[in-house]
């Protein structure tokens, strides 16, 4: 009895060392963030400095390029605001309309539609890379957010999820009779279907939003203009500018650009462990 | 078929006009460039066409190949560390002699780097590495652990192995969910089976739960696998955008692609390199998949 306690208390003693080392480099990321920057440069320690808001003054400063139009960070938030938002919208109707038209009718064609799903979710994105910038430039829809939103319409992942949510947890018999009580086939996927797909289609905005905020080499390469950049891109052309001359504020530039994940997470983290976990299973 | 079923169509085009234009075109469109010389001027069709000339000089490219070299390795450091953690972590924590406490916590202290922008990282790493003021080098010199600053971004082999640590880090957690998840699902007939049997932890592991759990871990290593060999971000980010690290130890097939692309705008060599990509892809999941099937006793 008492080897096994002594054995449990190693590897707890192990968990917390391997917890408290994956959590170091956020540490390190928050606390860089109110040091300044001969503090910084001096070496690392654990007690936080007193130069947060003079880290987010001259982070600021050297973010409002262009006389003024770029408002640094704030700017770079709404603009991933304003995409991650637009793409889960999108992506969460669209894709509830699409498993519900492959589950609830029959028409030619419908199998080999949905086999072309299938493949399309196991391609790597990086082949339509090249061509996707091709295709915006003879559109003319380059540094514009149209080839960040418009395509989240076609999400094969989310339209195979849903169509499997379906068909684990509708009963026909629910179309049948709202069709009897007279209800247009529209109108039956907006008052009926959509709202007993929520938690399908709130497991799928959670992932969807996140990895839209997250998301880099597509508005890499489509996005020119810094005003127009989403966070992950501001980020990366932040490195070669003025912010970073100061590690403090670039440390916190950091810190911001993660912070609403990191709070997101705190909410929601029993609600997304248990999907992974579900997810893997049925996989 | 009824009319009512033309509502079928009706339901399903949006998702498939927009599918056709900004997801099945592009790739074809890739497909045309990589048998052009197309350099990123004017319109690919008016590009000369090639035929299979890139996909020549892709085969004979040292530089790509060194590009698959150092995917592979940064991948393959990370799979052994990502899977080997993951699966100690899962087995501790569905010890049923064990009752470990405190699982929630732990499992979301794990999981929480792979939420991450991997932009921020990146780019976080950049400064915690760095030679003479990163933070890692501060606080190892102060505890003594080294005497001078290591240059960890400077050596090929640091550098490739900050790279697969930063990638452990940011999915060990999540391979331990799923892998955990895994051997939750797996019926407590068979452990209490091979206990009736006699058989001890190692025996059970070995002959219960390992050849159970084959089917996820080969979901886990390919979709590892098709992710690791794409890896773009932070080769990209942590080596001052693309130049590729010392020696050029840090530049992926991606980060080769964008390179030849975006950088010297050879958009006919690019697809080429795309397309090579994706055979590489495809082949080895193959070899994977059948790979851990064989095994089977």
């Amino acid at each position: 009895m008492d080897k096994r306690n002594i054995i449990k208390w190693l590897i707890y003693a192990a968990l917390t060392l391997l917890a408290a080392a994956c959590l170091l480099p956020f540490a390190m990321m928050i606390i860089n963030s109110t040091r300044s920057n001969t503090e910084i440069v001096r070496g690392f320690t654990l007690i936080p400095g007193k130069s947060l808001i003079e880290n987010y003054k001259n982070m600021m400063y050297h973010m409002d390029v262009s006389d003024g139009i770029f408002k640094g960070i704030w700017l770079g938030y709404k603009n991933s605001f304003i995409i991650a938002s637009s793409v889960t919208i999108l992506s969460a109707y669209f894709s509830a309309l699409t498993a519900y038209g492959f589950y609830a009718y029959e028409f030619k064609g419908k199998k080999l539609l949905f086999i072309i799903i299938l493949i399309m979710m196991m391609i790597p994105s990086q082949l339509s890379l090249l061509g996707f910038f091709e295709l915006n430039k003879a559109l003319k829809t380059l540094d514009s957010y149209i080839p960040l939103i418009v395509p989240s319409i076609a999400t094969p992942f989310t339209v195979f999820f849903m169509r499997q949510y379906l068909i684990s947890s509708m009963h026909p018999a629910v179309i049948e009779a709202a069709r009897i009580d007279g209800a247009g086939e529209l109108s039956i996927f907006h008052k009926i279907i959509l709202p007993m797909m929520l938690p399908a289609i709130a497991t799928m905005s959670i992932f969807t939003f996140i990895g839209a905020w997250n998301s880099y080499i597509v508005p890499l390469v489509v996005i020119f203009s810094p005003e127009k950049y989403p966070l992950p891109v501001l980020m990366g052309y932040l490195k070669g500018g003025k912010v970073a001359e100061n590690l403090g504020s670039m440390y916190l530039a950091i810190s911001m650009s993660v912070a609403p994940i990191i709070i997101a997470f705190m909410f929601l983290s029993k609600y997304i462990i248990s999907s992974i976990s579900a997810g893997s299973v049925k996989e | 078929m009824n009319s009512r079923n033309k509502y079928g169509y009706l339901f399903i085009s949006p998702f498939f006009i927009v599918f056709s234009i900004f997801g099945i075109y592009p790739i074809f469109l890739s497909l045309y460039m990589s048998f052009t010389d197309y350099k990123g001027i004017g319109s690919p069709f008016k590009a000369n066409w090639v035929g299979l000339q890139q996909y020549l000089r892709l085969a004979s490219d040292k530089y790509f190949l060194q590009a698959f070299v150092n995917t592979w390795k940064i991948w393959g450091v990370n799979i052994i560390l990502q899977l080997s953690l993951a699966l100690i972590l899962a087995i501790l924590f569905s010890d049923i002699r064990l009752k470990l406490k405190g699982l929630s916590l732990f499992r979301a202290i794990f999981y929480l780097p792979n939420l991450m922008t991997v932009s921020s990282v990146a780019l976080l790493f950049l400064y915690i590495l760095d030679w003479q003021h990163g933070a890692l080098n501060g606080l190892l010199l102060k505890y003594g652990f080294i005497s001078k600053p290591v240059n960890w971004l400077g050596e090929p082999i640091t550098a490739q192995l900050s790279v697969s640590l930063i990638q452990t880090w940011l999915w060990f957690g999540h391979t331990f969910i799923i892998i955990f998840a895994g051997i939750q699902g797996i019926s407590k007939d068979y452990f209490e089976a091979a206990m009736i049997d006699g058989a001890n932890r190692w025996q059970t592991f070995f002959k219960v739960t390992l050849p159970l759990l084959k089917p996820i871990m080969i979901y886990v290593v390919i979709t590892s696998l098709i992710g690791g060999l794409q890896l773009f971000e932070i080769p990209f980010l942590i080596s001052q955008n693309g130049l590729g690290g010392p020696e050029g130890s840090l530049v992926t097939m991606v980060l080769y692609l964008y390179n030849q692309a975006f950088k010297y705008h050879n958009f006919g060599y690019a697809s080429a390199v795309a397309y090579g990509l994706f055979l590489i892809i495809l082949i080895f999941s193959m070899i994977v998949f059948k790979g851990m099937f064989k095994e089977e006793v």
